[in-house]
């Protein structure tokens, strides 16, 4: 009793109940997100990993926008029937510029952690548009807007350097050629293809959305999504590095 | 008369905010003109507008109110300001129906997605955390800052710290509703479950949360009881740890000051643990914290007995508070979380069983000796089953994080039917009960208009919940039974547009569950307007009718 009699000093005491409170939730999230700063397997570099193009990023922002997350899940777990269906598990090292990350919590639709080059930009673009046009039994929403949109590029050198702001190492030349590397990326006659390549390696280049005359947030939507999970190569991934 | 208004002064606060008020609106404007996109202007015109308003409502006010500030007493008691209270009461129960309506369109647009319409407004991706927030923040939030403006007030026996303070509170809380739910439409959105609304609505929240936290401590610091009431500890905590799981989720660099769109610090696996950390804890500390202070006021309140004991009190507060914190990885199962953190998590989870279910035992047993109003008092039954609904899911949250479990419920139904079993049983319940409770008694009514409407709301909404929660349980492990499952020849049983096609009846049955919710609450709505405007019904009681002593 001796115990609970000491605790009328708290319930006396509107500050000193503040303290006691704010003590004990502190020390759960200490315990659990401190290391996750410093943990190897939680900051590892993965061969392969590079921040995402303008255009990639654009396509991410459309993403995020419309609320994919709700439906799809980024996160590959190391189950038998997920890594033969989606391919294999996710690292920490994947999504390790993703401000903020999307690995979701419902699969109302399927994983898309490695949906870059399973399907062919016209698929994506006729199921963006109308998925049951390709998928009968298909829940997904239309979005035949995206194609109809232009895509708002102009500023997107100030979400590069807010990025880097928080940790992204995108260069002062990646950010001060943000708008023509967009533009390359989408059109393989650019002059600046060559230059845009050697500012992200294995970027791929092509008119995603299939209209060359416009610049839509269709061309970055699928820009983005044939990109995903395509960075690090796992027949070079050395998986047991981490094993202790 | 002239001599007394002559002495009518401005206050320091009613000058300050007014000031405070106007450069915003100033700033607002500014921010509008250089407005980078659509979304953001308007919300600057919104914010420039409302400022103009307050300073106006300040002046308002200024010029109708007596020279001398209220009294603290009145003929020995506590002069109460019940005013804040009713505006978040109406305002729960407008935003109720709003965020009920807003799910069930939802819902059917999973069952029929042609109802998504192909237009960006109305797709699943912007209407779900519309939902979403609608009920947890927008409902939610206005029951527990009317629930715990009251119940601080009357276990203080004292007037609340603040004149114009606890109307901030309320008004600045509603317009950051305001704000985000017209963000989620326009695409406005940081995609953080729960946490979706962008850096400036982040920002304002902020100053109201600090406010909402002066004008309770204040309260308490003035109180004219020696103790601390148990609810309001619970209060306390939900306020306190919700203040620190909001600057710690949503930290963010915006592209431009003029525009929407913002970087979160936090990348990758740490952001998904802050993430977790904070949506967790959202369901720990707003959705059960603070609907655990209303059920230890509330119940033993209604039920007119103590409550069952003051040591299980003790214990389950603090050990509730300290293990909650911890649970959040077990939304991370098997991802590239490290192993020992979603270890800690689960570990931690089933703990958790043990303070959830002494709650549980101390909110039902405070009915010991006063069983028998279940069969008279709809509105206590209401609260009863809101506990045993919360009983029910803090047992099958527990269950759920184990990490066997949760391989086959992760990314399934399963989740959306344990979230709605607690939100609709235990959090809709048991703020429907108060919301009964506190209308009769903030307008001054012997009762409430009927409570046959009570009783009718109890068991349409009851049927709702059945329905919904078990077709999401069938639903969520058919999906997660059909995902794994292989053919006598090790291949794939089922692809995985098979998994979405076998959910179709459930959708529908589940859309159904969520229309019968919504009309109870339309009764509910429809009885406390009713109570508000009209008073108790002369009820046509027929014959004998033993009407409780309400």
């Amino acid at each position: 009793m001796s115990i609970l009699g000491r605790h009328q000093v708290i319930e006396k005491n509107s500050i000193l109940l503040v303290i006691g409170i704010l003590l004990v939730i502190a020390i759960g999230g200490m315990v659990e997100i401190g290391p996750l700063f410093y943990l190897k397997s939680t900051i590892e570099k993965a061969e392969g990993m590079r921040p995402y193009t303008p255009l990639e990023l654009a396509g991410r922002n459309i993403y995020v926008r419309e609320g994919c997350y709700l439906c799809h899940s980024q996160m590959i777990r190391p189950l038998r029937d997920e890594v033969e269906r989606y391919g294999h598990y996710s690292l920490a090292a994947e999504s390790m510029y993703d401000h903020p990350f999307q690995w979701g919590s419902k699969r109302t639709g399927p994983d898309l952690a490695r949906v870059g080059g399973k399907y062919s930009d016209e698929w994506h673009v006729t199921h963006l548009t109308d998925p049951r046009s390709i998928v009968p039994q298909s829940v997904m929403p239309g979005y035949p807007f995206l194609a109809a949109t232009d895509l708002d590029y102009m500023s997107i050198a100030a979400h590069m350097r807010a990025n880097r702001k928080v940790g992204v190492p995108y260069t002062d030349e990646q950010i001060q050629h943000a708008v023509d590397d967009l533009r390359a990326q989408l059109n393989a006659d650019d002059p600046k293809v060559a230059e845009f390549q050697k500012r992200y390696p294995k970027a791929v280049v092509r008119d995603f959305g299939g209209n060359p005359a416009r610049i839509t947030e269709m061309d970055a939507l699928v820009g983005y999504l044939q990109m995903l999970g395509t960075l690090v190569d796992f027949k070079l991934y050395d998986d047991k590095a981490n094993l202790r | 008369m002239a001599a007394l208004a002559s002495r009518k002064t401005l206050t320091f606060g009613e000058g300050g905010l007014a000031l405070t008020f106007a450069v915003t609106a100033l700033l607002c404007l500014i921010g509008a003109a250089k407005a980078q996109d659509l979304p953001f202007a308007f919300h600057a015109y919104l914010a420039a507008g409302a400022s103009i308003t307050a300073v106006f409502a300040i002046f308002n006010h200024y010029f109708n109110r007596a020279p001398e500030l209220p009294p603290q007493v009145i003929d020995g008691k506590p002069n109460y300001q019940l005013g804040p209270i009713k505006f978040a009461t109406y305002m729960a129960m407008f935003w109720g129906l709003a965020g009920f309506t807003v799910g069930l369109w939802a819902a059917l647009e999973l069952a029929y997605p042609a109802l998504n319409l192909d237009l960006p407004w109305t797709s699943f991706g912007r209407i779900r955390p519309l939902h979403t927030s609608a009920v947890i923040f927008a409902f939610g939030g206005n029951v527990l800052i009317a629930t715990s403006f009251y119940v601080v007030q009357k276990t203080c026996r004292v007037r609340i710290a603040g004149e114009l303070a606890p109307w901030f509170v309320v008004l600045g809380y509603n317009f950051f509703i305001v704000i985000a739910g017209t963000g989620y439409l326009l695409g406005v959105t940081q995609s953080k479950e729960y946490a979706e609304p962008e850096w400036y609505a982040d920002l304002w929240l902020t100053i109201v949360w600090v406010v909402y936290l002066l004008v309770f401590l204040g309260t308490l610091i003035k109180r004219k009881e020696p103790h601390i009431f148990v609810a309001n500890w619970f209060y306390l905590a939900f306020i306190i740890t919700i203040a620190m799981l909001h600057l710690g989720n949503n930290p963010a660099v915006p592209a431009s000051v003029f525009g929407s769109k913002s970087y979160v610090v936090w990348s990758g696996v740490q952001d998904a643990m802050f993430q977790w950390w904070y949506g967790h804890n959202a369901v720990g500390f707003f959705l059960t914290a603070g609907f655990l202070a209303i059920m230890y006021y509330f119940v033993p309140k209604r039920a007119e007995r103590p409550i069952y004991s003051y040591r299980l009190s003790i214990v389950h507060f603090w050990s509730l508070i300290f293990l909650y914190i911890w649970a959040g990885p077990h939304h991370l199962h098997y991802t590239a979380l490290p192993d020992w953190a979603q270890t800690l998590g689960m570990t931690f989870s089933v703990m958790l069983w043990m303070p959830s279910w002494g709650g549980m035992i101390n909110g039902l047993m405070t009915l010991s000796g006063a069983w028998d109003k279940l069969r008279t008092d709809p509105v206590l039954r209401m609260l009863v089953v809101s506990v045993a609904f919360y009983g029910m899911a803090t047992f099958e949250g527990p269950m759920m994080s184990v990490k066997i479990v949760n391989s086959l419920s992760h990314y399934t139904d399963w989740t959306i039917g344990h979230v709605h079993s607690g939100a609709l049983g235990w959090v809709g319940y048991v703020s429907f009960g108060a919301l009964y409770c506190l209308v009769p008694w903030l307008w001054n009514r012997p009762g409430l208009y009927s409570l046959k409407l009570v009783s009718w709301h109890f068991w349409i909404s009851t049927v709702g919940i059945v329905l919904y929660v078990s077709a999401m349980w069938v639903s969520g492990i058919l999906q997660g039974l059909m995902w794994r499952a292989y053919t006598s020849l090790g291949f794939l049983e089922y692809s995985f547009i098979e998994t979405v096609e076998a959910m179709h009846p459930f959708y529908v049955i589940r859309a159904l569950g969520g229309a019968l919710f919504l009309l109870g609450a339309v009764i509910m709505a429809y009885n406390l307007w009713m109570t508000v405007h009209h008073g108790v019904a002369e009820e046509v009681t027929p014959q004998l009718a033993l009407q409780p002593a309400e």
